[in-house]
């Protein structure tokens, strides 16, 4: 079988598998944020927790109960990995200073997981599976969390209650992602992916030399890295790393984890909303801009364009034999359109088109689809922003499912898209503008600068992969991106859920023949041509300067 | 008499409570329980897909190997390792196959330092193997993106069996059943890329009498 022919494959199979999986997934995630049933366990938690399972809350109150959680887990981690050396299974790794800790903690609790350290050095398995690992976890519990509270903006009416987030934490996190984490960390550890409590073990190699084998709890932190769209690696290879991900099938595996809970939420959506067509149209625009992204970068990697590269007679540096150009710019395209950012190839070494792709695709604000709860939140965002769009150009107030948008929502909205461009845009002006700054990229040029973009927009967009070559590892890196990635995960929160209390409020309005359809073909033109005209026209000077020059000059 | 706490506070007491119970269930009871069940069904690949020679273990069929010939002085850092004839090549690996140290060497697509890479590789490789310069795939000519690829392509394996032939004293037939022995499909027929295996391939090799 030819590559091309098996890289159609590849990415059909994939889609026939989230195609299967759209319905009773998002079914079951509907079910289980509308129950009123606690498990017993369930129950057992609240009341450790001191919560009362049956009482929603307010929007102020939900949005509280959420920065807590937060601060309360920057402040566990930043304990937790500076004290490594006295706890158990620390490997002796050494002591990682103050300023990396708090970039490596606010990065795994905003959902990020940008690493400014390299996994098999500087961190213990017990610092691995219960620090990270379990921000992996909860922090993607907390963006299906928000989502959830927006919908019932939507479907609520006439209320202040938009839901209670410690009982959808924790039916988040114990009904939805832990199940699906046993089951595919075995299919992982059945193909090859490690999964034990050994430090490094030495062995001595034919050729005589002594190679030191890493041990680790991976199958287990690897799976909740790509179902909750995290992307931190355990090695620093990421999942280029053989014992993260061995072969053709743990790829599409990982792919696929990655993938499946962001684009069944629309289904949740559908199914919440009381009409799954308008689940349809989200999906549908997420689905046209993965495929549209997917071709473009996996065609831009079979040119090899790039001196470089064309002198090499292939797309190779930076990826793995045993993934080669299909399945790598597969993994690349669906880790940047989501907010995973999780690797099986390196970003900084792609063609310029295919590495410009991959920073367009985290631009459009993580939305196709996005991060689990994040990549729906966003879209709905747009999806208001379109509807508004809309109602203009007739003139009559625009409404989405029943809901008026003014202007109280529409400021929302406002703020959430002005959030992530302005912390982009600002911390690459401010870098490029110091010359230290500066001075940590590693090739030069446009390219230099497109490692710059690439690395405030994977914090602001709480994506977390990197054109690696820059160096981050400084005190002024470490700062500034925590501040973006912080900001970045909290902001877009704080008004989603002002957003959501702000529409539970509304007494519904009746639909009429005025009203904007939004689960038709057209609705779904109009919020593409949305999407790609915000962020056009918010990042194509940078762009412009970055991987279009680059990829023009070559 | 106390007073009782303001709400922020209460608010953050009650998360610290949720994230001690989501970490003993999530960070603890899970991997333990994953641990297990792979300790006893997949007992080898969840320990590291280890391989064996005459009793000793050689590394990890998943990780691949430098097979360099010794240094003239091993404490010398400058001096550079050459690779032994006798043994079929790997990629190039940015971190040189050490495995406490992953990672690629991110250079761009039109990197200077890339490009001269590329060359010198081409020329060296092509002299190294007796084979014309145009001909060496790009897997032999490019790094990694872990360092620890275990696997080159077919044609890069092929190239290779006339040099590893003769260093052996085998014959050339005899090393390239071997290779076609060591070439591995796609899983499934269609996912991911052909490879031969070199750390599987070297071992078989080895064991030739």
């Amino acid at each position: 079988m030819g590559s091309t022919l098996a890289g159609w494959l590849q990415a059909l199979a994939l889609v026939g598998a989230l195609a299967l999986c759209y319905r009773p997934l998002g079914d079951y995630i509907a079910k289980l944020l509308t129950t009123s049933k606690h498990l017993r366990v369930e129950r057992g938690i609240y009341k450790v927790i001191g919560v009362d399972g049956d009482a929603d809350q307010r929007w102020p109150v939900y949005l509280r109960s959420v920065l807590a959680f937060s601060a309360v887990s920057v402040l566990f981690l930043y304990g937790l990995i500076r004290l490594q050396g006295h706890l158990l299974l620390s490997l002796g790794v050494p002591q990682m200073d103050g300023h990396q800790a708090w970039n490596t903690a606010i990065s795994f609790v905003a959902n990020t997981n940008w690493q400014s350290y390299a996994g098999e050095s500087a961190m213990g398995h017990l610092v691995q599976m219960a620090g990270l690992a379990v921000q992996n976890f909860v922090s993607a519990a907390v963006g299906i969390a928000v989502v959830a509270a927006l919908i019932r903006g939507f479907t609520r009416n006439r209320t202040d209650r938009v839901g209670n987030f410690w009982v959808d934490l924790t039916r988040i996190s114990l009904r939805l992602l832990l199940p699906i984490s046993i089951v595919f960390a075995l299919v992982l550890a059945a193909s090859g992916v490690i999964q034990n409590f050994h430090g490094f073990h030495e062995v001595t190699t034919l050729s005589g030399e002594v190679q030191k084998i890493p041990g680790g709890p991976v199958a287990s932190q690897e799976v909740i890295k790509l179902l909750g769209t995290n992307g931190g690696g355990f090695f620093n290879a990421n999942s280029a790393h053989p014992f993260e991900n061995p072969n053709g099938f743990s790829n599409l595996v990982e792919i696929f984890l990655l993938l499946v809970i962001p684009f069944a939420l629309p289904r949740t959506f559908g199914r919440m909303v009381g009409d799954n067509r308008q689940g349809y149209a989200i999906v549908a625009v997420m689905g046209l801009f993965w495929v549209a992204s997917t071709a473009l970068l996996t065609f831009a990697e079979s040119q090899h364009s790039g001196s470089a590269l064309q002198a090499a007679g292939a797309a190779m540096e930076g990826k793995e034999q045993r993934f080669g150009i299909a399945a790598s710019s597969l993994f690349a395209a669906s880790t940047t359109l989501t907010s995973t950012g999780a690797v099986n190839s390196f970003h900084d070494s792609f063609t310029p088109f295919g590495g410009g792709l991959t920073v367009f695709n985290m631009m459009l604000g993580e939305i196709a689809p996005g991060g689990t709860g994040s990549g729906l939140y966003g879209m709905l965002v747009l999806a208001i922003v379109a509807v508004f769009v809309a109602g203009l150009m007739v003139g009559r107030t625009p409404e989405y499912l029943g809901k008026k948008l003014g202007g109280r929502e529409m400021k929302f909205a406002s703020l959430y898209i002005l959030t992530t461009p302005t912390i982009v845009l600002v911390g690459t002006g401010v870098a490029m503008a110091l010359p230290g700054e500066r001075a940590g990229m590693l090739n030069s040029g446009a390219h230099g600068f497109s490692e710059v973009l690439y690395a405030f927009t994977s914090a602001a967009n709480n994506n977390g992969s990197a054109f690696g070559g820059i160096t981050v590892n400084t005190d002024w890196y470490d700062t500034a991106l925590g501040l973006a990635m912080i900001f970045g995960r909290l902001l877009p929160i704080v008004f989603v859920l002002a957003l959501a209390g702000s529409l539970a409020q509304q007494q519904p309005v009746p639909a009429t023949p005025g009203t904007l359809p939004t689960h038709k073909p057209l609705f779904v033109g109009l919020l593409s041509g949305v999407i790609l005209i915000v962020v056009g026209l918010t990042y194509f000077p940078a762009l412009a300067l970055g991987p279009i020059a680059e990829g023009l000059t070559s | 008499m106390s007073k009782p706490l303001p709400t922020a506070v209460r608010t953050h007491f009650t998360a610290l409570r949720a994230l001690l119970v989501l970490t003993v269930i999530l960070g603890v009871a899970y991997p333990l329980l994953v641990t297990g069940i792979s300790q006893v069904a997949f007992n080898e690949k969840a320990n590291g897909s280890i391989v064996k020679s005459d009793g000793k273990e050689i590394g990890s069929s998943l990780l691949g190997q430098n097979y360099n010939l010794p240094k003239k002085n091993p404490d010398d850092p400058k001096e550079e390792a050459k690779p032994d004839p006798k043994w079929f090549q790997p990629r190039p690996a940015a971190n040189g196959y050490a495995g406490d140290n992953s990672g690629a060497g991110n250079l761009g697509p039109n990197s200077e330092d890339l490009l001269k890479a590329v060359n010198d590789r081409r020329a060296a490789v092509a002299e190294f193997d007796g084979v014309d310069p145009a001909s060496v795939p790009a897997d032999a000519l490019t790094a990694s993106g872990s360092s620890l690829d275990p696997d080159i392509s077919p044609a890069y394996a092929k190239e290779q069996v006339n040099r590893v032939a003769k260093e052996r004293g085998l014959a050339v037939e005899k090393v390239a059943e071997l290779v076609d022995k060591y070439t591995e499909s796609r899983s499934a027929g269609f996912l991911g890329n052909e490879v031969v295996n070199v750390v599987l391939l070297n071992k078989a090799l080895s064991e030739q009498k």
